[in-house]
C-alpha cells in the first residue's frame, strides 16, 4: 500500500466537507477528517478536490485542518459477536460507546464492530489439505443458543487449508492458513471485512417460493411476504409502520433478523432493546434477542451515518444469508435514508430531480431492494439462503405519489398500504385491504402440512376478500339510500364483512395472545367466521330474520376466538359446531 | 483567539459574507459591532477558504459593509448554567431579561448538545396525571415523552398547556420538578397568560423562561429552543429534576429556518421549507427522554399552529413523524363549545402502552380506551351519515352509537379549565358511558374485566334511564340540531376566525 494520502480542508458546509490535495484518492474511500479525526467517506472527486460526507457532526471544523485517506472503502466487520449487538450506522457498538463515553454521543470515537477480547469456540468442518474457495464453509462457532455462525472463506480468496485447529479463539486469532497457488500463506481468522456498498456474491438467484410467516393475520392470509421477497409499508405518521416492523421482527419465522432504525426515534430502539431479551421466539422458545442484530442511527444522529446505516444492515444480513440462513431485514424508515441522500446531494450542489431528490434516487432504492432474494450460496457445502427486505416508507402528508414511494413500488413485490382513517378508528394493523397487494399469494397454500387445508385456505381467503370488496360497494349504497334498502343477504354480507374486519383482520399487537397467530390458527379463525356465513345463508333462505341471526350468542365466541391460546386451537373448531346448532335452533323454533 | 474583521463583502437577508478571515470554524459564533456601537450576534453557517457565511440572529438591517466589525469568538453558541437559572427570564438568545443578577455559571454548554446514545435511553413508562380525561384516559403521557399539541389559529392551546403545566407538576414526595418555557414568536399576551398561570400556582419559582416574542428578531428563534433544551438537560440530568418543556410555537421556529434557507438559495422542499427540516426538528425533539441511571426526565410539549388547520402541512407533518404522538385540537368541537376541544380520533400517544395498567393506572385502562375509541369512531361515522341523510335513515343501532358520541363529547371530552380529574374518575366515566351498550358489543374488553367493572355502572345507568326518558330524548334532539348547524357553518367556511 502506498503511504497515507493527506489533504487539507477548504470548505465546511454542514455534513459535507471539501478537501484539497486529494489526488489519487478513490471514490468511497474512508477518510479521517480534521483535528477531531472524524470518520468520513469520499462521495465526489474533482481534480484534487474531494467532497466528503462526514459521519459525525462537523461543528467547530474549519479550513486548513487535515484530511487523511485510509484507502479502504466503507466496510463492516463480520464474524462472531454480531448477534445481540446494537450498532450505529457505521457499525460502532453503542453499548461500548456508552461504557466509554457516557449517555451522549461524543465525536471522534472509533470502536471496532466486533469484540476483540471475547473468545469463541471454533469447530473446524474441513481437514488440512482441503482445497477451498470463496464461500466454502471451513468450520463453525456457536454464537448464541439460536445462531451457529458458519465460518466461510472470505471474498476473492482460495487455496489449500493448512494448520486448521479446534479451540478457543479471539476474532483476530488465526484459525487456519490458506495457501494459494503461489505458495503464499494467508491467515484465516473468524473476522472478515466486507465493503457495504456492493452486494456479496452468490452462486445464483432463485425465485422465491415459500412464504415467510409473520403471525400477523392480515399479512399472512391476504398479503404474505416470501422468503427472499421484498415488501414495503408506506403510511402517514402514526399509522403503524413501526409496529408492523416490530411485530415482524418479533414473530417472523426467519433464522436471523436485522433491524435497521434509520433516522427514526431513539425510544423505539430502546423499546426493542428492552423487549427482545424478554420475549420468547414462538418457534424455539429462546429470547428473540438471540437471533437479532440492531442498527440504530436515530433521527438526531448524523445524517451521513444514517445514509450508510441501511447498507451496514443489509451487508450483515447477506453475510448470514451466505451461511444458508433465512434472514429478514427491516428498514424503518427508507424515507429517512432517501432524505439523507437528498441532504448530501444538496450540499454537493448536484442537480436535483423531483422534490429535490437526486436523480439517482430510484436507482439506489432499486439496487438496495435487489440485494434481497433467495439464492444458492457460493461455496461448499451446497445451501440456500434467503434474504427478505421490508422497508417502511414515510411519505410527506401520507401522499403516495411521493418519489420514494413510487420508486419503491417499482421494485417491491408486496405493498402494505396503511390508511390514516383505519388508524383513527384504531383498526390495527391499519393495512388497507382494498389497495394492498402481494405477488406471493399463491405460496400460502404450500405453507400448510396438509395439502387439503392449503387448498381450503385458498378458497377461504378468496371468499373473504370478495366479501370485503362487496362491503365497500354496499356501504356506498347505504350512504345513498339508507340501510333499509338492503336485502337480507346484503345485510348478511355487511355483517360478515364486519366480522372479518373486527374479529379477524384487527389484531392487537399489545395483547399477549393476540399479538401472534400461527397459520393453523389463522385458518381455523377464518373458517369459523365464514362458517357462520354459510349457516346464516341457509337460515335466511329458510325465512329466518337477520336480526335473529345477528344476535346469536355464538357471535361472541367468534369475536373472542383470537384470544384462544395456540395450545387450544381445538376450541375454535368447536365454535363451528355451536354455530350449526344455534342456527338450526332458529330454524326449528318458530320466530316469536 | 479573538479575531476582528471589517471585511464584510455581501449582505443578503439575514446573512452576511465576511472575507479574508483566518481560522473560522463552522458553527462558531461571531459578535458584530455596528457603526453606532450596538452589538449583534451571528453564527457561521459555512466556511470556504477564507470566506465565512454568517447568519445574524437579530437581522441585518442597519449593518453596512464598511464600518461594521465582525469579531470571531472561536467558540460555539453556549449557555452558562447554574441552579440559579430557576425562576429567571431570558431572551431567546439566553440573555437575562428580568431584573435579576447575572448568572455565574457552574458550566457552559454548547446549545446544540450531543445526541443521546439510543443505548443509554431508559424507556419512558411512568404515567403523568394531567387531570384531563382526553389525555389521561385516551392518550396518556409518560415522563420523558415528546407529545406535541397541533392547534390552529384561535384555538385554545394556551389553556391546555397551562392546565397541563399546572396539574401535572404535582409530584410524589422527594421529587423535584421544573418547567422550561420557550416562547418563539408568540404574542406578549399569550406568554403573559402562561406566566400568570404559573405565578398563581406558585410554580413560577421553578420555571425557566426563554422569551422571543412576536416583535423580537425572527432568526433568534432558531436558537431559542436549543437554549431551553440545554437548560432542561442540565436540570434533568445533572440536578435530577422532572422537567416539563413547552415550546411554543414551533411553526414560527420553522418559518425562521425557511427564511435562512431561502437566503442561502437552497433547493426548497415542500412549501419552501428546507429539505433538512425533518433532521433539524429531530435535533430539537429528540432531546426529550430519560437516561439510564439518572432520576430526572425531560417531557416535551411542543405547540404548533397548523396553517389552515392542515395536518399535512410540513410543520405538523414532520413533527408528527418525530414525536411520540400528537394531541390535535378540533375547530368543529371548539365551535360546538366543547373545551378542551381535543379531537380524539386522530390524537395519539404512542408511549401509553407501557405507562398504564395494573400498578400504574388500573388494569382495565387499555381495554377501556380501545373500546371507547372503537365506539366513538363508529358514533362519529354515524354523526356524519346523519348529517347527509337525516336521522330518520339511521337504524336503531346507529342511533345508539350517535347518542354515545354526543354523550362522550359532552361529558368525557368537555371539562372545566380548573377541573383536575383523577385517573380513577376518568376511567369510571368511561365505563359509565359504555354502559349503554350490551356486553356483546364491547368486544375489545376482556370478559373478566367486563364482569368485574360493568355491573355497578349498569345499575347506575338503569336508575338514570328510568328517571326521565323523555328528557334525554329532547336533549338528543337539541344536540343534533346543533350538529347540523355546525356543519352548515363549516361548509360556508368562515375564514376569519375571531380570537378565542
Ligand atoms: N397492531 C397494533 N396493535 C395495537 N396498536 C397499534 C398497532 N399498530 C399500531 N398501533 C398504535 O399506533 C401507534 C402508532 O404506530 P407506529 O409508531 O408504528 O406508527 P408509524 O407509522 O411508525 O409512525 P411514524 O411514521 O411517525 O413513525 C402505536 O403507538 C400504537 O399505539
Ligand atoms: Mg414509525
Amino acid at each position: 500500500m502506498s503511504q497515507a494520502r493527506e489533504g487539507r480542508i477548504v470548505k465546511v458546509a454542514g455534513p459535507v466537507v471539501t478537501a484539497e490535495g486529494m489526488t489519487g484518492s478513490r471514490m468511497y474511500d474512508v477518510v479521517r477528517v480534521g483535528e477531531l479525526n472524524l470518520i468520513g467517506e469520499i462521495v465526489e472527486l474533482h481534480n484534487d478536490l474531494a467532497s466528503i460526507q462526514v459521519y459525525e457532526e462537523t461543528g467547530g471544523m474549519g479550513p486548513g485542518e487535515k484530511v487523511v485517506d485510509t484507502q479502504a472503502p466503507l466496510s463492516v466487520e463480520l464474524g462472531p459477536g454480531l448477534i445481540e449487538n446494537i450498532y450505529d450506522g457505521i457499525q460502532r457498538p453503542l453499548s461500548l460507546f456508552y461504557d466509554r463515553e457516557g449517555a451522549f454521543m461524543s465525536r471522534g470515537t472509533a470502536i471496532p464492530g466486533l469484540d476483540r477480547e471475547k473468545k469463541w469456540h471454533f469447530k473446524p468442518s474441513v481437514k488440512n489439505g482441503t482445497k477451498v474457495s470463496e464461500g466454502d464453509i471451513i468450520g463453525q462457532v456457536k454464537e448464541t443458543t439460536l445462531v451457529t455462525q458458519k465460518i466461510m472463506v472470505p471474498q476473492e480468496m482460495s487455496g489449500t487449508i493448512q494448520d486448521i485447529k479446534e479451540g478457543e479463539f479471539k476474532v483476530q486469532d488465526t484459525v487456519a492458513l490458506l495457501v494459494d497457488e503461489n505458495g503464499t500463506e494467508n491467515k484465516l481468522s473468524l473476522l472478515q471485512r466486507c465493503p457495504v456498498r456492493k452486494s456479496r456474491r452468490s452462486s445464483r438467484r432463485l425465485a422465491p417460493n415459500t412464504i415467510l410467516a409473520t403471525g400477523q393475520r392480515v399479512i399472512d392470509t391476504f398479503f404474505p411476504i416470501a422468503k427472499g421477497g421484498t415488501a414495503c409499508v408506506p403510511g402517514p405518521f402514526g399509522t403503524g409502520k413501526t409496529v408492523v416492523q416490530h411485530q415482524l421482527a418479533k414473530w417472523v419465522n426467519a433464522d436471523i433478523v436485522v433491524y435497521v432504525g434509520c433516522g427514526e426515534r431513539g425510544n423505539e430502539m430502546t423499546d426493542v432493546l428492552t423487549e427482545f431479551p424478554e420475549l420468547k421466539d414462538p418457534h424455539s422458545g429462546e429470547p428473540l434477542m438471540k437471533r437479532s442484530v440492531l442498527i440504530a442511527n436515530t433521527s438526531n444522529m448524523p445524517v451521513a451515518a444514517r445514509e450508510a446505516s441501511v447498507y451496514t444492515g443489509i451487508t450483515i444480513a447477506e453475510y448470514f444469508r451466505d451461511m444458508g440462513y433465512t434472514v429478514a431485514v427491516m428498514a424503518d424508515s427508507t424515507s429517512r435514508w432517501a432524505e439523507a441522500m437528498r441532504e448530501i446531494s444538496t450540499r454537493l450542489e448536484e442537480m436535483p430531480a423531483e422534490e429535490g431528490y437526486p436523480a439517482y434516487l430510484a436507482a439506489r432504492i432499486a439496487a438496495f431492494y435487489e440485494r434481497a432474494g433467495l439464492v444458492e450460496c457460493l461455496g461448499q457445502p451446497k445451501r440456500q439462503g434467503g434474504l427478505s427486505v421490508i422497508g417502511a416508507v414515510s411519505p410527506p402528508g401520507g401522499d403516495l405519489s411521493d418519489s420514494v414511494v413510487q420508486a419503491t413500488l417499482h421494485v417491491v413485490k408486496v405493498f402494505w398500504s396503511l390508511k390514516a382513517e383505519l388508524a383513527y378508528q384504531r383498526h390495527f394493523p391499519a393495512i388497507d385491504w382494498l389497495t394492498s397487494y402481494s405477488f406471493y399469494k399463491q405460496y400460502l397454500k404450500k405453507a400448510f402440512d396438509d395439502p387439503e387445508k392449503g387448498e381450503d385456505m385458498n378458497k377461504l381467503t378468496a371468499e373473504a376478500m370478495s366479501l370485503l370488496e362487496q362491503e365497500s360497494e354496499l356501504r356506498e349504497i347505504v350512504r345513498l339510500v339508507g340501510a333499509e334498502a338492503l336485502s337480507p343477504k346484503d345485510r348478511l354480507a355487511l355483517e360478515v364483512s364486519r366480522s372479518i374486519r373486527e374479529d379477524f383482520l384487527h389484531q392487537n399487537a399489545f395483547h399477549k395472545v393476540d399479538t401472534y397467530t400461527s397459520l393453523e390458527k389463522q385458518y381455523e379463525m377464518l373458517k369459523t367466521v365464514l362458517c357462520f356465513r354459510e349457516h346464516a345463508i341457509n337460515a335466511i333462505n329458510a325465512g329466518v330474520g337477520t336480526d335473529e341471526i345477528f344476535k346469536l350468542p355464538v357471535r361472541e365466541d367468534i369475536a373472542r376466538a383470537r384470544y384462544t391460546p395456540e395450545e387450544d386451537i381445538d376450541k375454535i373448531r368447536s365454535i363451528r359446531e355451536k354455530i350449526a346448532e344455534q342456527i338450526k335452533n332458529l330454524q326449528t323454533t318458530p320466530v316469536s | 483567539m479573538l479575531k476582528e474583521y471589517q471585511t464584510i463583502s455581501e449582505i443578503a437577508g439575514p446573512l452576511m459574507l465576511v472575507e479574508k478571515v483566518d481560522g473560522a470554524k463552522y458553527g462558531h459564533i461571531v459578535e458584530i459591532e455596528l457603526r453606532d456601537g450596538s452589538k449583534r450576534n451571528g453564527q457561521i453557517l459555512q466556511v470556504e477558504n477564507d470566506k465565512a457565511l454568517v447568519q445574524v440572529f437579530e437581522g441585518t438591517s442597519g449593518i453596512d459593509v464598511k464600518e461594521t466589525t465582525a469579531r470571531f469568538l472561536g467558540k460555539p453558541l453556549e449557555f452558562g448554567l447554574s441552579p440559579d437559572i430557576l425562576g429567571r427570564v431570558f431572551s431567546g438568545l439566553g440573555i437575562p431579561k428580568d431584573d435579576g443578577p447575572q448568572i455565574i455559571p457552574d458550566k457552559k454548554l454548547n446549545i446544540n448538545g450531543n445526541p443521546i446514545n439510543p443505548f443509554a435511553r431508559d424507556y419512558p413508562n411512568e404515567f403523568i396525571q394531567t387531570g384531563i380525561s382526553t389525555i389521561d384516559g385516551l392518550n396518556p403521557i409518560v415522563r420523558g415523552q415528546k407529545l406535541p399539541i397541533f392547534s390552529g389559529a384561535g384555538l385554545p392551546h394556551d389553556n391546555i398547556t397551562a392546565q397541563i403545566a399546572r396539574q401535572s407538576t404535582i409530584l410524589a414526595e422527594g421529587e423535584d420538578f421544573a418547567v422550561v418555557f420557550a416562547a418563539m414568536g408568540i404574542t406578549f399576551e399569550a406568554a403573559q397568560f402562561f406566566i400568570d398561570d404559573l405565578t398563581e400556582s406558585g410554580a413560577i419559582e421553578r420555571a425557566v423562561m426563554f422569551l422571543n416574542l412576536a416583535n423580537d428578531p425572527a432568526i433568534e428563534r432558531i436558537a431559542t429552543p436549543r437554549f431551553a433544551l440545554t437548560a432542561a438537560e442540565y436540570l434533568a440530568f445533572e440536578l435530577d429534576m422532572h422537567v416539563l418543556v413547552i415550546l411554543n410555537d414551533m411553526t414560527n421556529y420553522c418559518e425562521a429556518l425557511r427564511e435562512i434557507s431561502a437566503a442561502r438559495k437552497e433547493v426548497p422542499g415542500r412549501r419552501g421549507y428546507p429539505g433538512y427540516l425533518y433532521t433539524d426538528l429531530a435535533t430539537v425533539y429528540e432531546r426529550a427522554g430519560r437516561i439510564k441511571g439518572k432520576t430526572g426526565s425531560i417531557t416535551m410539549l411542543p405547540v404548533l399552529t397548523m396553517p389552515e388547520d392542515d395536518k399535512t402541512h410540513p410543520v405538523p407533518d414532520l413533527t408528527g413523524y418525530i414525536t411520540e404522538g400528537q394531541i390535535i385540537l378540533s375547530r368543529s368541537l371548539h365551535r360546538k363549545g366543547i373545551a378542551p376541544p381535543v379531537d380524539c380520533l386522530p390524537s395519539l400517544s404512542r408511549l401509553k402502552d407501557k405507562g398504564i395498567g395494573e400498578g400504574k393506572t388500573r388494569e382495565d385502562h387499555a381495554d377501556l380506551y380501545n373500546q371507547l375509541y372503537a365506539a366513538y369512531a363508529r358514533g362519529k361515522e354515524v354523526q356524519e351519515l346523519a348529517t347527509i341523510m337525516g336521522e330518520a335513515a339511521l337504524s336503531n343501532e346507529d342511533k345508539k352509537y350517535m347518542k354515545f358520541a354526543d354523550d362522550f363529547e359532552a361529558r368525557y371530552v368537555s371539562q372545566d379549565y380548573f377541573e383536575n380529574r383523577t385517573i380513577e374518575t376518568t376511567l369510571d366515566l368511561g365505563w359509565e358511558l359504555l354502559s349503554m351498550f350490551e356486553n356483546i358489543e364491547l368486544k375489545r374488553i376482556d370478559p373478566e374485566l367486563l364482569e368485574k367493572y360493568m355491573p355497578k355502572f349498569r345499575k347506575k345507568q338503569a336508575e338514570k334511564t328510568s328517571k326521565s326518558k323523555e328528557e334525554t330524548d329532547r336533549e338528543t334532539e337539541k344536540t343534533q340540531e346543533a350538529a347540523v348547524k355546525t356543519t352548515e357553518q363549516s361548509q360556508s367556511k368562515n375564514a376569519d376566525e375571531g380570537d378565542k
